[in-house]
């Protein structure tokens, strides 16, 4: 009786954890599958879980109809784009608060983080007059800035938290050893906290992919990336589900695949730290 | 080359002045201990040489050059950190190599200059390695050799033995005196451990409280402590000080008897007192005597069996070796008078 307790504990977890694994999984699956099926299948009620007839089509008439290739290179733009520019900024201003901060250094870290915490909509009409303005709508650098501007309060905060973890001691040796700042960005800094630069990337790669509200707003045609097009099959002619689904696997499944192989290092980082 | 002047120099953070007014002077080749309680300001004063503080006044002077905001670097001193502060992600040649590196010298320079280095620090079986795989001692080696290999005007060392188990830190201690002993360059120890900075110094700075209490090589301090705070803190156990009647008697108003300068005997001496604890260590034994005031002696003495707590004993202290000390704590020269 007693060795049965935390048996039954163990697989009670178990099964919560498979349950709520499943739970987060389980529209990706229904996407993925829908987008095999028929129209008709599609919003057949009840729903059948498996397609009847496996086709292709679906995918065929996405790519004819609108060209995904165009998309997809789009949305690589848009992510490396805003990622790499991102970190060029990122680093020096992450750097200077966790090494050189000044009294107001926790302001402006809090200043930063209150922009995200503003629903972005709010300031959609003044953002959409100035790209207006600027000539700047449906372009890849006016949709890479903006994206980039959301993001970088999170890249900051994510670099600020790693480089605050190298010991002082280690930086100092640096500068007695005769290191500049830029030889001791790229000698020691960069490669002692790699963990959190590549998942401070990674995050940010995955999060400009994945945003949706900026480039549905502020693109159309030659710069709109893959969630762009996702939503254009949810046109007024009607909802054309097993497109939608193709698209949307179309669109996922690059990020999906880069998710995958870098999880170990992604949970490594977010989580840099927190055990010591 | 690489004598070290202090010239009125001050540090304060914010409003609080952690060094009120610093003048030291450090001859070439010397070995130099700065020592004090925690909290004192000997770190800082080294941080301060090294220039990873800004002094806020003052100067501060290697080979009469004025350096006071030269980058570090720029000051020809290399220090080990009492962390070590290697560079984890590089192996120990990488460690070792990297103020080279920095300094842009050609790799085949590097690698003869490396080789030199590890060989005199018996550490060329671990070129490879990275420092986490080195026990603690190899892992100062490995801050020293990198301190070394830049051949400069002198070495700032901030507690470097205070993260090592007590055996390797008698060794080190050793090492460092003879890297010392064969370099010949100037070298500053920070450590609030008092055998430390007596057994490797030429010359000690005592510190309290951010001010440097007087500087003089060990034997001197020990003999001639300037004031009650380096009397009290140059040798073990600690001096005792005894105030009031017993201290007028000798024209002071504190008189400090070392712990070694106390004979006792069951019947007759100067002073009568209660044994409260006796430490047996072995070669000798140290006893603690509250006498018939509230006053504690602390003496040291050969192993006797006839010290147990409780007993009632007699001690005198030795005449010519009685310290006394003003109101100020400022010890009084001359010759003690006699009562």
């Amino acid at each position: 009786m007693r060795s049965l307790r935390p048996t039954l504990f163990k697989a009670a977890m178990t099964f919560l954890g498979w349950a709520v694994a499943l739970l987060l999984f389980f529209p990706i699956l229904w996407t993925v599958l829908t987008s095999f099926k028929s129209e008709v299948e599609a919003i057949a009620f009840p729903p059948a879980f498996w397609p009847s007839g496996w086709t292709l089509e679906n995918y065929f008439e996405v790519q004819e109809r609108s060209e995904y290739f165009g998309h997809f290179l789009n949305s690589v733009a848009l992510s490396l784009g805003s990622t790499v520019i991102g970190m060029l900024i990122a680093i020096p201003a992450a750097w200077s608060m966790a090494f050189q901060p000044a009294a107001s250094t926790r302001h402006v870290l809090m200043w930063m983080l209150s922009t995200k915490m503003m629903p972005a909509v709010g300031a959609l009409v003044p953002v959409f007059l100035i790209f207006k303005s600027a000539g700047l709508l449906d372009t890849l650098p006016g949709i890479t800035l903006i994206v980039l501007v959301g993001n970088l309060p999170i890249m900051v905060w994510m670099l600020y938290t790693y480089f605050k973890e190298i010991p002082a001691d280690i930086l100092e040796a640096c500068r007695m050893d005769g290191a500049t700042v830029w030889k001791e960005l790229v000698h020691v800094l960069l490669p002692m906290s790699l963990p959190g630069v590549a998942s401070t990337m990674l995050l940010n790669i995955i999060l400009a992919w994945n945003e949706a509200f900026w480039t549905l707003s502020l693109t159309a045609v030659k710069a709109a990336p893959l969630s762009a097009f996702i939503a254009s099959y949810s046109s007024p002619q009607g909802l054309f589900w097993a497109k939608l689904s193709a698209a949307s696997t179309l669109a996922i499944v690059p990020i999906l695949i880069i998710g995958w192989i870098s999880q170990k290092q992604l949970v490594r980082g977010l989580t840099f730290g927190a055990v010591k | 080359m690489g004598s070290i002047k202090l010239d009125g120099l001050k540090k304060a953070f914010g409003s609080q002045t952690v060094i009120p007014d610093a003048n030291l002077e450090i001859a070439d080749g010397e070995f130099v201990v700065f020592v004090g309680p925690s909290g004192c300001g000997k770190s800082t004063l080294l941080r301060l040489i090294a220039g990873l503080e800004e002094p806020t006044d003052g100067r501060i002077l290697i080979d009469g050059r004025d350096v006071t905001h030269a980058a570090p670097a720029r000051r020809k001193l290399a220090m080990v950190f009492q962390s070590y502060a290697l560079y984890p992600h590089m192996s120990v040649y990488q460690n070792i190599a990297f103020p080279l590196k920095m300094a842009g010298e050609k790799a085949d320079v590097i690698r003869v200059r490396v080789q030199e280095v590890a060989t005199s620090l018996d550490l060329l079986p671990y070129l490879e390695r990275r420092p986490r795989a080195l026990s603690g001692g190899q892992r100062q080696r490995v801050a020293i050799g990198r301190a070394i290999i830049r051949q400069p005007a002198g070495f700032l060392f901030d507690e470097p033995l205070s993260n090592l188990d007590a055996a390797l830190r008698v060794s080190m201690r050793t090492e460092i005196s003879e890297l010392h002993r064969r370099l010949r360059s100037t070298m500053i120890y920070v450590t609030h451990d008092q055998v430390e900075a007596m057994t490797m110094a030429d010359r000690i700075a005592v510190m309290n409280a951010g001010r440097i209490e007087q500087f003089d090589t060990p034997l001197e301090l020990y003999r001639r402590p300037a004031n009650m705070f380096v009397a009290g803190f140059i040798g073990s156990p600690k001096m005792n000080f005894i105030e009031g009647a017993r201290a007028r008697e000798y024209d002071a108003r504190t008189i400090g008897i070392r712990p070694e300068a106390i004979d006792w005997s069951i019947d007759s001496g100067k002073w009568r007192g209660r044994v409260e604890r006796v430490e047996h260590l072995g070669a000798e034994t140290v006893v603690h005597l509250s006498l018939d005031t509230a006053d504690i002696l602390t003496f040291r003495t050969p192993l006797d069996e006839r010290l147990v707590a409780g007993r009632t004993i007699h001690v005198s202290p030795r005449e010519d070796s009685i310290y006394r000390f003003d109101g100020e704590g400022r010890a009084i020269p001359g010759p003690k008078r006699n009562p």
